[in-house]
């Protein structure tokens, strides 16, 4: 049996491999309702438009996260092309998959300035990725705009950065939980780097604030046993507290699970959670999040005339049943504030878009009406946002429970951790730069 | 008192569930010595056919919706069984007696499988169905030529050469056809990429009350799950005809064949069982955590711990070392260890280590190296197969 069993073998095992490139294949081509979600470029002629880049993760494991993104940007882009472009330059946007790969997302991006020649660079959601980047923009002397809120302690020339700083999320979410809800903190995170790095910060601040920080965990990626956990919180907490959670992705789906479970309730041990927006809660299922925070910029149910148009447009283009969040619209007012930093530039005498240099200096200052409210971009890439926290409501969405009463100026280098302490950034000044003693 | 009970709960609950995703995978290991790394994907089937059972179930209203579980673990058996059946028939049973080849194959079937869920539509389940068409054609054919006196092996060796050909010729044809049609509900993914949500049925939900502590409903049904399937197993193996076929194939293969016993059948039979607990095995997960199409990875290496320090083809060392991990996994990340040192007046010498290890993702560090300490002393396994009748 072995010689015709062998044969039939690699008969059969070529077509399953056949069969798994097809699928392959057909996941991408399933993804293409819209034709300007594929990979490539639109098809406008070029000569007479701006390209810009678009550098996300359309496969691998980010790819849930990613894909809603580049919605958000294109949409953007398909926007102002439509009101006439800039300066009478129509948009031509060149999608490139980072493949959740950091290597990849480096490749990617030489591409894009290399060989593509864009304008800027629209990119990236986790840290590693943007490191990964950050010394091909910084080497090329190029432009990236970065949409995700995430763990500070870095400010590059060549990167702005459109979700919020630490104190801009994590430190406003502690504030208001010593306030309101206690002053003992179980900190759960997941095992890799902004967990680990949110978590020093939040230790620091509790010890400049008066809190207490009762128990610390983290949870490899991926991991789904939570019941150490439960019994630390349970022995570390008897009678209730608070939990700071910074876990992402699958885990969180098991702790929400369990603790409910558990018997831990929201009006005993309320859990913050800093990486959950309206798309998390869908995948996790609103009934285990129901009167749990979120600490964002932007939630679905801001009423600003801004979100409201901004929702209705969304849905219009991707369909009723799809939610907006935080990173998405970061990504959205980006390409807007990179558009009017162009127009600036070429107000100020630059040639175009092309003129980095010259869009880089004119970026600094720049207001947009967002949904989320009034933003700016400071001198140090980062904007002014203001902050809110949401608590989940049975349809998903939050109810935001409080707000600043305007935008926060954002802080990269983190005021309470030791070694950052004083510290600033400004770019604005040849003086002063990435790191100078305020 | 209370919190000694609490502690062992909560040992056997994380246990039960490391036994249960084990138990599949330690028999196809154990009885046929056969590693399958595609069997977390047949967990995820399972967790995936409880969403489809949920939502079914769901359109049926209040009363029904309730029970969904008990009819997810059935259809999730079944469904799961059937995938590793045609697992067994069309890729393994090629290659028994060569463990490398079977892992390489098997981790193969194992990402096709993610990205067939990530994938799937009605587009893609047409094309699959024509391909499958043709093994329906042949079976008819040769059927009808059995009657007549036809040359039989020819026409059975020209199938074996045109039948994939042509299957994958009707299956792309079907699946680029309906693709061109650009029906957005023929193409639309049925799950994609993102993560499902099972909500477990209300008398799942909640727990039964100790001092501070809860003991969950859904920890305890997946223990009392775990313990049918053990029984059932037991049973199985023990007392029906199969199940003593199966031993005797396990003990010895070529003397079962040359006493008339089907090995083929008896291989396909074990493999297509193990399958379906890790269906069973899924259902469980889905009522702790989340259903996407990575959910097998997080359970794998874990199981593949438990059937390598338990030993093989044991069902005892199967349970002991499952229980005996999760108890580890629990005493060391809940920070028990550090509580009973300080305790005891231990020196600090032992407190240190023990609160450097008590976290989560640390007791797994302790877990692995304990193992690698056991597997020093006892390299097969607690209980090892003994003399000649270990067959790998």
């Amino acid at each position: 049996m072995s010689n015709l069993g062998r044969r039939k073998f690699i008969l059969y095992s070529s077509a399953a491999l056949g069969s798994s490139i097809l699928l392959k294949a057909c996941g991408q081509a399933t993804d293409t309702t819209n034709p300007d979600s594929s990979s490539g470029t639109t098809s406008t002629p070029s000569g007479d438009t701006i390209k810009v880049g678009i550098l996300h993760s359309l496969s691998g494991t980010m790819a849930i996260s990613e894909t809603t993104v580049v919605e958000a940007e294109q949409l953007a882009i398909k926007e102002i092309n439509a009101a006439g472009g800039i300066n009478g330059k129509l948009i031509e946007a060149i999608v490139e998959d980072g493949a959740s790969d950091w290597d990849v997302f480096k490749e990617k991006a030489e591409k894009l300035i290399d060989q593509d020649g864009v304008a800027v660079v629209f990119g990236c959601w986790t840290s590693a990725s943007r490191k990964a980047v950050k010394d091909v923009f910084e080497a090329k002397d190029h432009i990236l705009f970065y949409p995700l809120q995430y763990e500070g302690q870095e400010c590059s020339k060549n990167i702005f950065y459109t979700g919020a700083a630490p104190n801009q999320q994590i430190e406003p979410a502690v504030d208001w939980l010593l306030e309101n809800k206690g002053t003992e903190f179980f900190l759960v995170g997941s095992d890799y780097v902004f967990p680990r790095t949110a978590n020093t910060i939040i230790k620091a601040q509790l010890e400049a604030k008066g809190g207490t920080t009762v128990g610390e965990d983290y949870l490899p990626l991926g991991n789904t046993e939570v019941t150490p956990i439960i019994s630390k919180i349970q022995a570390a907490l008897p009678d209730g507290g608070v939990i700071f959670n910074s876990l992402n992705g699958d885990s969180n789906v098991a702790f929400f699970k369990q603790i409910r479970d558990a018997g831990l309730t929201p009006d005993k041990y309320p859990v913050m959670s800093v990486s959950i927006a309206e798309e998390e809660v869908r995948q996790i299922g609103a009934e285990y999040l129901v009167g749990h925070y979120a600490s964002w910029n932007y939630f679905q149910t801001v009423e600003t005339p801004e979100n409201e148009k901004w929702v209705t447009d969304f849905k219009a283009e991707y369909g009723d049943d799809r939610v907006t969040n935080d990173p998405m619209e970061a990504a959205y007012i980006m390409v807007y504030l990179w558009k009017q930093a162009v127009e600036a530039a070429i107000a100020g005498g630059a040639a175009d878009a092309y003129d980095l240099e010259a869009v880089r200096n004119a970026a600094i200052g720049q207001e947009f009406a967002a949904p989320e409210g009034p933003v700016t971009m400071n001198v140090n890439h980062h904007l002014s946002k203001t902050v809110r926290i949401g608590q989940v409501r049975e349809d998903g969405l939050f109810d935001i429970v409080w707000a600043t009463d305007g935008p926060i100026d954002p802080q990269p280098w983190n005021q309470f951790v030791e070694s950052t302490k004083g510290l600033g950034c400004d770019w604005s000044d040849p003086t002063k730069g990435e790191q100078y003693q305020i | 008192m209370t919190e000694l009970l609490i502690g062992i709960f909560n040992g056997l609950s994380i246990g039960s569930v490391l036994l249960l995703s084990a138990l599949g995978l330690a028999i196809a290991f154990g009885l046929m010595g056969v590693i399958n790394l595609a069997h977390g994907e047949l967990m995820m089937l399972g967790a995936y056919t409880t969403f489809v059972v949920q939502n079914v179930f769901r359109s049926f209203g209040e009363p029904w919706f309730n029970l969904y579980i008990l009819f997810a673990l059935p259809i999730a058996f079944l469904v799961t069984a059937a995938v590793g059946f045609g697992l067994e028939r069309g890729v393994i049973r090629y290659l028994y007696g060569r463990p490398l080849e079977t892992l390489l194959a098997t981790w193969g079937v194992s990402l096709i499988l993610q990205q067939f869920v990530r994938s799937v539509n009605w587009a893609i389940a047409a094309g699959l169905t024509a391909f499958l068409l043709k093994d329906v054609i042949r079976w008819l054919v040769l059927k009808v030529l059995s009657w007549k006196s036809f040359d039989h092996e020819k026409i059975r060796h020209g199938f074996q050469q045109w039948a994939i050909p042509a299957g994958l010729f009707l299956g792309f044809g079907v699946l680029f056809g309906i693709n061109q049609t650009a029906n957005t509900t023929l193409t639309r993914p049925w799950f994609s990429a993102r993560n499902v949500d099972v909500t477990a049925p209300k008398w799942l939900q909640g727990g039964i009350s100790f001092g501070t502590a809860q003991l969950p409903y859904s920890r305890i049904f997946i223990i009392v799950l775990t313990l049918i399937c053990l029984a059932g197993m037991y049973w199985f193996l023990n007392k029906s005809n199969w199940g003593l076929r199966i031993r005797a194939v396990t003990q010895n293969r070529q003397m079962s064949a040359c006493l008339g016993i089907p090995t083929a059948k008896v291989d396909a039979l074990t493999f297509a069982l193990g399958s379906g607990l890790a269906g069973i095995a899924g259902v469980a997960i889905a009522l702790l955590g989340s259903v996407g199409p990575n959910t097998g990875q997080n359970y794998i290496v874990d199981a593949f711990m438990v059937v390598v320090v338990g030993g093989v083809g044991n069902l005892l060392g199967t349970i002991l070392a499952a229980m005996g991990l999760g108890i580890i996994n629990y005493l060391i990340g809940s920070g028990t260890f550090v509580t009973l040192f300080t305790k005891m007046q231990a020196p600090d010498f032992f407190t240190e280590i023990a609160s450097f290890f008590a976290t989560t993702s640390m007791a797994k560090v302790m877990a692995f190296a304990l193992i690698i300490t056991f597997l020093q002393f006892r390299p097969a396994g607690l209980f090892p197969p003994k003399g000649r009748t270990a067959e790998l």
